[in-house]
């Protein structure tokens, strides 16, 4: 019914004040949600989204859709009751990497096992913003901040590796600053039925700026960065002049046209690879040792939770006996 | 031939290994005294380990039934009949055996190392030993009694040796007189699908029976009477959890919601989830989730998508739900949050009983974070409660507490099966159509009778609202810091907690309105205060009852009441949680009693608490 409405982005977009710091990832990640759901015929009304705690957490307020902005690290839990109470809705979790990752990584975990059909975006800046400045799950070995005056000791996350896993059915990256990335991924988190993992590398300017500068920055991003089509071969490059081979479970990166290799020696990007292997290695990637992955990494079809929770209740709908006062008065009862 | 005695009341204890199946002999039995017409309150007493060793102490499951030919409220304080299936069973139970009374032993297993593991020095069934001379003692080699009817039956020592409660079951069922067919049909509808159990407890229940009738072991038979109810209609036997999951069934269907249930497993609430996942057909949702918190916040997303929509926990996970609730409490949702209370702090007691989660409950939450409070007060009236809880919090927009607790959740008794055409009406705020809002839809414009916000139909255009545990502007729902608003909000918050009481009935009090003394008690306590309080009237002392179904609101009329006793009993499973509340904001001369040993209170304990009141 809703085919002939055409939507334009800001008309996702809601009438407050944005309150993110100036020149915060945030500002480009917002405008590329508005961008990317108005090429989708799905309409305001029909679209919730739903928040943990943190900077990305403000998002539902900036949104003109039904918002909720929960508790801390829990999003994917009210997100699974909500698609189960509204399946028609389109539900969209947004959540950071201390959020998702550190307070909320139990529920993480389980929505993706179970494939409820949501859009998750992880927005990760690598520290924790909206309490001004502590490291957070994903920050780099060695980070020296308010709470790690001598540096961070703990070994990150690779919220993607995290995410494999718990054998997510959609794994994707994209780069806040990236618009050309940022709209093909989020059209196919759309598209993709199941829960959707988007991690989305954003820069906190006021507590971690240049979180990604050294994949990011534009002189060296296509260098460090390597843009995944599937079906296609893993070169990458400034000048598209290296390629990614798989020797054994091994991955490296080789010069085309050196050591005899050509194009036709890398490895070629397969999304929808049922097995995790491959999957797993890719997640694993990391500049400057690999390039960093954006865009598509898995999309594969598993059944989904919310699905067959419905699937079960229509079931027993069909021959279970809906007469109130016989469940009542049950197997035995007696009359006085 | 045998005598037949008429008696009035009995209460029987199973118990046994955890194994020997008293949880199910105790219900089959039970059945049977339902359908002769007894009244009846029982009181399953098992431990938490699933399976402790085999004849320990720490294994002991036991199963009291009170049945009655007069109305009864309690599973009884005195056993007037023990079957211990092994010493350490024995040795856990004689405490509770009334002077006089009737032990049945399984003989076989009083053997050297079952005596060892239960701390006998020698064995109590010994003619020598005296240890067991205040009882009828009537030992049955229930062991063998059993391998002989099964000889024939090609199942194994071990399978055999697991049919033998159905001996125990078959000879009580002869020795009270219990249409031994309606255990049979119990038999067939638990073992239908298993024929070889099927068959062999059905002989061996026979065999029990018979061996009452023929061994001459036993000269007396017992007659309780039918009781006559006080109300004609149809009833059945319940437990208070499955008549919690009923009670939200029916209110979902009255409210034309569906039902959402997130829980995670714990005991002893676990069986509302079991329950409530087999009753899909009535547009039941349930989620078992990956932790309690995960289970409460499901909840939260479902009420935010218009589903009844409850959680269900104990113990621990009422803490872990902390949280969340007061998320429920500032975005006005209804919630229901059911808390079968056990034995705390931390893991506590998980099978047991307790009321101690009163005050967590009303106040366990950061910031001023008012909720609706409610309790059940046994197995049939945990119905009405969950009932109430879903009206309440849906016509309020409000999150509901009911809290049960082990007693209630395991425990069984006749119910009075109500008309589903004669529940109370649903008051449902639900909006689903922005054309009569000029401007912009505002999800905090209240009801100004009640207070309630609108639950906006997700997926209405023109709706479209965001939530948040950010405070919010009244009306418009923008996030708002200012301290008036802030002030304002929190005020409101209470007040439309505090107008629930503007719509409930005013308070029924047992006994005169004025007096000596009022016991005020809540809870699953209900059976005992009202046997005790009876019993005291009947000995002529000046005492009269209040059993409070809230506790948030309290009643308008609770103060008024109290002014008109010279003093005020308050009996509770806790450390005087109810006692406080009362008197912070009553301010009487009381006195409170209280036991904490993860088990109902005692009739006789407080039929004394009241003299004592009286006398000081
Ligand atoms: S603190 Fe960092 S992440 Fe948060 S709004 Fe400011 S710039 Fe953005």
């Amino acid at each position: 019914m809703n085919e002939q409405r055409k939507f334009r982005p800001k008309d996702f977009s809601s009438d407050q004040n944005v309150r993110w710091c100036p020149g915060c990832g945030d500002y480009a990640i917002l405008a590329g949600v508005h961008r990317a759901l108005a090429k989708q015929a799905i309409p305001p009304e029909q679209i919730a989204v739903v928040s943990g705690i943190g900077c990305s957490s403000r998002f539902p307020y900036y949104m003109s859709t039904y918002g909720f902005h929960t508790i801390h690290g829990r999003a994917p839990a009210f997100a699974t009751g909500l698609k189960i109470a509204k399946p028609e809705m389109q539900v969209w979790v947004v959540t950071g990497d201390g959020d998702g990752l550190s307070i909320g990584g139990n529920h993480l975990i389980h929505v993706l096992r179970r494939n409820v059909d949501l859009n998750i975006l992880m927005f990760n800046n690598r520290i924790y913003g909206l309490t001004k400045g502590q490291y957070s799950p994903t920050s780099e070995v060695g980070k020296t901040t308010k709470s790690t005056p001598m540096g961070s000791l703990d070994h990150p996350f690779k919220p993607l590796q995290v995410a494999a896993g718990a054998d997510a059915t959609f794994l994707a990256r994209t780069l806040d600053v990236d618009a050309k990335v940022m709209q093909p991924v989020l059209a196919a988190a759309m598209a993709h039925k199941g829960t959707s993992f988007v991690e989305i590398l954003q820069n906190c300017n006021i507590f971690n700026d240049g979180a990604w500068a050294a994949i990011a920055a534009k002189n060296i991003r296509a260098d460090a960065t390597l843009l995944l089509e599937h079906g296609a071969p893993m070169i990458f490059g400034a000048d598209r002049d290296k390629g990614i081979r798989l020797v054994g479970l091994r991955p490296e990166v080789f010069v085309i046209g050196e050591n005899g290799l050509t194009e036709a020696d890398a490895w070629v990007h397969d999304a929808h690879d049922p097995e995790m292997t491959r999957t797993m290695i890719l997640a694993q990637f990391e500049s400057p040792k690999l390039p960093t992955p954006l865009g598509v990494i898995r999309s594969i079809e598993r059944p989904r939770y919310d699905k067959g929770v419905h699937e079960q209740v229509n079931q027993a709908a069909v021959n279970g006996n809906k007469n109130l006062q016989e469940m009542l008065v049950g197997r035995r009862s007696w009359t006085v | 031939m045998h005598q037949t005695e008429q008696v009035e009341s009995v209460v029987v204890r199973f118990a046994g290994d955890s194994g020997d199946g008293m949880q199910l002999t105790g219900t089959q039995f039970t059945m049977a005294s339902v359908l002769a017409g007894n009244d009846i309150a029982t009181f399953p007493d098992f431990p938490a380990e699933i399976r402790a060793p085999a004849g320990t102490l720490a294994g002991v499951s036991g199963f009291q039934l009170h049945f009655s030919s007069s109305e009864i409220f309690t599973p009884g304080d005195a056993v007037d009949v023990l079957v211990a299936m092994n010493p350490a069973a024995l040795a856990k139970n004689l405490d509770f055996l009334r002077e006089n009374g009737v032990l049945i032993v399984n003989r076989d297993s009083f053997n050297k190392r079952n005596l060892k593991m239960a701390g006998f020095e020698s064995n109590p069934l010994d003619d020598e030993a005296e240890s067991l001379e205040a009882y009828q003692v009537y030992p049955v080699d229930l062991a063998r009694l059993t391998k002989d009817a099964l000889a024939e039956s090609g199942m194994s020592a071990k399978e055999i040796d697991r049919s033998k409660n159905f001996f125990a079951l078959g000879l009580m069922c002869w020795l009270y007189e219990r249409d031994v067919e309606v255990v049979e049909e119990e038999v067939h509808s638990r073992f239908g699908s298993k024929p070889k159990y099927l068959e062999a407890n059905l002989k061996v229940l026979r065999s029990g029976y018979n061996y009452g009738e023929n061994s001459e072991q036993f000269l007396t038979r017992y007659h309780v009477p039918a009781t006559k109810p006080s109300a004609s209609g149809t009833y059945r036997n319940i437990q208070g959890n499955e008549a919690i999951g009923m009670g939200l069934i029916c209110a979902a269907k009255c409210a034309q919601r569906d039902l959402f249930l997130g829980s995670y497993p714990i005991t002893p609430a676990s069986d509302i989830l079991h329950y409530l996942s087999k009753q899909k057909h009535h547009g039941v949702y349930t989620f078992q989730a990956e932790d309690e918190i995960a289970a409460v916040c499901a909840a939260i997303g479902a009420a935010w998508g218009n589903q009844l929509a409850v959680t269900t926990t104990s113990g621990p996970g009422m803490a872990l739900k902390g949280e969340a609730m007061g998320l429920a409490v500032i975005t006005e949702l209804p919630l229901v949050i059911i808390n079968v209370q056990r034995g705390g702090p931390s893991t506590g007691l998980p099978t047991k009983t307790e009321q101690a989660d009163l005050l967590q409950t009303l106040y366990g939450r950061n910031g001023e974070s008012p909720l609706a409070v409610l309790a059940a007060r046994s197995p049939g009236d945990a119905f009405e409660a969950a009932y109430e809880a879903a009206r309440i919090a849906m016509k309020f927009m409000v999150p509901v507490v009911l809290l049960s607790d082990g007693a209630i959740a395991n425990g069984a008794e006749p119910w009075r099966v109500p008309d589903v055409d004669e529940l109370p009406q649903m008051d449902v705020p639900l909006l689903d159509d922005a054309s009569a809002i000029e401007g912009e839809f505002e999800p905090y414009r209240r009801d100004p009778e009640t207070l309630a916000r609108p639950w906006p139909v997700l997926g209405t255009p023109g709706l479209e609202h965001r939530l948040g545990g950010i405070e919010k502007w009244d009306g418009t729902g923008h996030i708002s810091y200012d301290p008036d608003n802030h002030h304002h909000m929190t005020m409101q918050r209470q007040e439309r907690v505090d107008r629930i009481a503007h719509t409930l009935p005013a308070t029924e009090i047992y006994g005169e309105d004025s007096g000596d003394v009022l016991m005020i008690s809540w809870g699953s306590t209900y059976g005992a205060c009202v046997t005790a309080v009876r019993l005291a009237r009947s000995e002529g002392h000046s005492v009269s009852h209040i059993h409070l179904r809230w506790l948030n609101p309290m009643p308008l009329d609770l103060g008024g009441i109290i002014d008109r006793f010279n003093s005020v009993l308050v009996p509770e499973m806790n450390n005087g949680q109810l006692f406080q509340l009362l008197r912070s904001r009553y301010l009487f001369n009381g006195r409170r009693y209280n036991r904490i040993g993860g088990v109902p209170l005692r009739v006789e304990d407080l039929r004394q608490e009241i003299v004592a009141t009286l006398t000081n």
